[in-house]
């Protein structure tokens, strides 16, 4: 089965420090659905449709989704068949190839790290449901690409929640990033527009752009988003060059719904899971790729501000099915 | 169209159904798939639903299919009793100390809700039931966290013990209890810091905490969003601490909350309010029954009932009937029935709460309140003489009407006609009425 050996070689070869705190953070989800696999391939000296119905509740158990767990399970059953195989073994191996294919396949490559515009100042503006984590997600941002040496500027766009505005504030002085901030029921368009006018005054290089936490069934507050989009393209007309949509990992079937909302209307570019380190495994963003094709970008593996990894579809199907091996 | 509701997914395969007398286990599987699909698709736990699919099979197969209802409805009905079951029959509240004051913890995971939730009950004790409240400003960990419980603390007039970030949760909640005793606080609500079921040092925190203030009520947080790993958090909270409820946040969303019957059947901790928004009076006590339709995507037709009660002037209403008894009814009375409308609310808050109107997508909703808003405008640039008597308006009327509203004659038309259809089908109801088939209002 070529392909998962391949994974596990590229993932060994990358001796990187990354790849250890990945295993670590995501030691807990993984530990479960992978140690449940492979029980599950000890108990069945063959393959039968018992076996088959395990390995689809395993997977809609990891928030995977009925649908895609259905098409994931059906399209092994025949391959099963159809190459003869019977050792769950190599079938664990072959639905990490399928899951591994059918993310790939689903868009064009995927660039991780936020495409800086050519010239002047590259906008973010990051948008979710309430508590998913956006303005940690964004400290934790800033600090990623103020450690590449990019001179970052915050923009609290988060005129709503009560205490959002300073928590963000807090983090820029612990950053040592500039912050423009609104006041309470402001605009946030108007917030947006300050914060792109202060952006290309000092000229940044990357503008994050807060926004409050909103249910993606609210109209008015989609519209709002919208608009926000529309003034910062007053300023920047290539802007925002990325929107990233974040996303709990303990988010049920209701995510793929909150992406298409949120693409709807801001044309979401990345996908960042946050909590990662709990022992929910998201496999939402598998249902999200699968249905909308947008990419995970980043994942939240914990409180700190190095918390953040770039997104690797390798190490997550390696984490998440296989890693408790060695 | 991931999201179908049980009943349009029931609506092919009752067809093939019909004439058949009884339920059988042939007969019943593939509605069985379907609920079992649905269910999932709600987030409710893989092994609940498992057990749950057994159960609504044991008690349906053998049943006789009454002749008035589709063996599709007789299901659904079943299934829907089934999950009233299982989320507790009985809605509970929070229970009050005598002579003491009452102490809430909150508990959770990060972004479930929990400050946002505790305001709102200090609220609820505060508004409805007079209570002295004091909020706990325990969440020292996240940024700013204190400004948002001191910020909502100002909103509600209820006062908040703000310690700063250097004492202990655990010193902070020693210290609120002294201070709720010498001062007489009836209610004391704590707020703690987000964190993992899986986080040991962080467990033990709320567990000293819990130990130290001896809370009458430990609430967990629970998103309506949450998948599949909600019981595992939810068990490990209960085995940790002493849940005594949940409040389930979130809810104004379009998530199902099915998590919230999973964690109800697999640790019995019952729920005790919903979270339906942010403003700080959008928290409600907690029904089995709604909740249950709103797992089935049924509809929510007691709020709607309820929520109509409430709002509308009875004594309007009743004018308006009389009037439409007599054949009386004219355009102001339309004017009338249409501001109680408006006064319920979002027109699409209040579609989603009647059965088998939840295909209407929020645009078309914003497009019957535009339509509304039109007629309205038109009503109003009439005379009261026009009002009452609709048949004088003719060409030279229409014309300064339609000035008057910014809108053309055919947008007249369109409304005269509109309301001489309703005029005739209220005529038609009253001689129903006046002859006895129609039963008294």
């Amino acid at each position: 089965m070529g392909l998962f050996k391949l994974l596990k070689e590229k993932i060994v070869g990358k001796s990187t420090v990354q790849k250890d705190k990945y295993v670590a953070g995501l030691d807990k989800s993984r530990r479960n659905f992978s140690s449940r696999l492979k029980a599950l391939a000890s108990r069945y000296s063959k393959v039968d449709d018992d076996y088959f119905d395990e390995l689809e509740q395993i997977l809609i158990e990891a928030d995977v989704g009925v649908n895609l767990a259905l098409e994931i399970v059906d399209a092994t059953k025949k391959d099963v068949r159809v190459k003869g195989i019977s050792n769950p073994d190599e079938i664990n191996e072959m639905l990490v190839d399928k899951m591994f294919v059918s993310y790939a396949q689903q868009g064009d490559d995927i660039q991780n790290e936020i495409k800086f515009a050519s010239d002047g100042p590259t906008v973010l503006l990051v948008v979710g449901v309430n508590g998913v984590g956006k303005t940690t997600t964004i400290a934790k941002l800033a600090k990623r690409y103020i450690d590449q040496k990019k001179k970052v500027l915050l923009v609290a766009g988060d005129t709503f929640r009560a205490g959002a505005q300073e928590q963000l504030m807090v983090w820029s002085k612990r950053l040592g990033c500039e912050i423009v901030a609104g006041k309470e029921n402001q605009d946030p368009s108007s917030v947006a527009y300050d914060g792109i006018k202060r952006g290309k005054e000092i000229n940044a290089d990357l503008i994050i752009v807060d926004t409050a936490g909103r249910l993606q069934n609210k109209v008015n507050l989609m519209a709002e988003l919208s608009k926000m989009k529309r003034v910062i393209q007053k300023e920047i007309p290539l802007a925002p060059h990325d929107t990233f949509l974040i996303i709990d990992a303990t988010t049920g079937q209701n995510g793929v719904i909150q992406a298409k909302a949120f693409k709807e209307c801001t044309d979401v570019t990345g996908v960042v899971i946050t909590k990662m380190d709990g022992t929910s495994k998201g496999g939402i963003i598998l249902a999200i790729r699968d249905e909308l094709g947008i990419p995970v970008r980043f994942i939240g593996l914990g409180e700190r501000m190095d918390d953040l990894e770039e997104f690797d579809l390798d190490q997550y199907l390696y984490g998440l099915c296989l890693g408790g091996e060695e | 169209m991931a999201f179908e509701s049980l009943q349009d997914r029931f609506a092919g395969i009752v067809k093939k159904l019909r004439g058949q007398s009884r339920l059988t286990e042939s007969n019943m599987e593939e509605m069985l798939k379907e609920i079992r699909v649905a269910l999932l698709e709600a987030d409710v736990n893989f092994k609940v639903v498992k057990e749950f699919v057994n159960n609504v099979k044991e008690k349906a197969i053998g049943q006789q299919v009454f002749t008035k209802v589709s063996p599709g409805q007789m299901v659904v009905k079943i299934v829907h009793d089934e999950l009233v079951n299982l989320l507790g029959a009985d809605q509970c509240d929070i229970r009050f100390e005598m002579n003491k004051p009452t102490i809430i913890m909150m508990c959770g995971l990060q972004g479930s809700g929990k400050t946002t939730t505790a305001g709102k009950l200090a609220r609820l004790f505060k508004r409805k039931m007079a209570k002295k409240v004091l909020l706990v400003a325990g969440d020292i960990y996240r940024p700013a966290a204190i400004d948002q419980l001191v910020t909502i603390g100002k909103q509600i007039e209820v006062e908040v013990l703000n310690l700063g970030t250097s004492m202990s949760p655990v010193e902070i909640a020693k210290k609120a209890l002294e201070k709720a005793y010498m001062e007489r606080f009836d209610v004391v609500i704590i707020d703690t810091a987000g964190r993992l079921h899986i986080d040991e040092v962080l467990m033990k925190e709320l567990q000293d905490i819990e130990q130290e203030v001896k809370p009458t009520e430990v609430l967990l947080l629970v998103d309506a969003m949450s998948g599949q790993d909600a019981v595992n958090v939810a068990s490990t909270f209960n085995e940790k601490l002493h849940l005594t409820g949940m409040v389930m946040s979130k809810l104004d969303g379009d998530a199902r909350g099915g998590a919230a019957l999973s964690i109800k059947h697999l640790t019995g901790v019952p729920i005790k309010y919903i979270g339906v928004g942010e403003k700080i009076d959008d928290l409600e006590v907690f029904h089995p029954d709604r909740m249950a339709d709103r797992i089935l995507g049924m509809g929510d037709v007691v709020s709607l009932v309820e929520k109509v009660q409430e709002e509308i002037d009875e004594k309007q209403a009743r004018r308006s009937m009389t009037k439409m008894m007599d054949g009386k009814f004219d355009l102001n009375d339309m004017l009338a029935q249409m501001e109680q409308i408006n006064r319920l609310g979002s027109l699409g808050g209040l579609l989603k709460l009647i059965p088998g109107m939840p295909k209407i997508s929020e645009e078309d909703q914003e497009k019957a309140k535009v339509q509304m808003n039109k007629t309205k405008a038109i009503i109003n640039s009439m005379t009261m003489e026009e009002r009452k008597h609709p048949e004088i308006i003719k060409n030279s009327r229409k014309q300064r009407i339609a000035k008057g509203c910014g809108l053309n004659a055919t947008d007249i038309n369109r409304l005269l006609n509109q309301f001489e259809q309703m005029k005739k089908s209220m005529k038609e109801m009253s001689s129903l009425y006046k002859s006895g088939k129609m039963p008294k209002f």
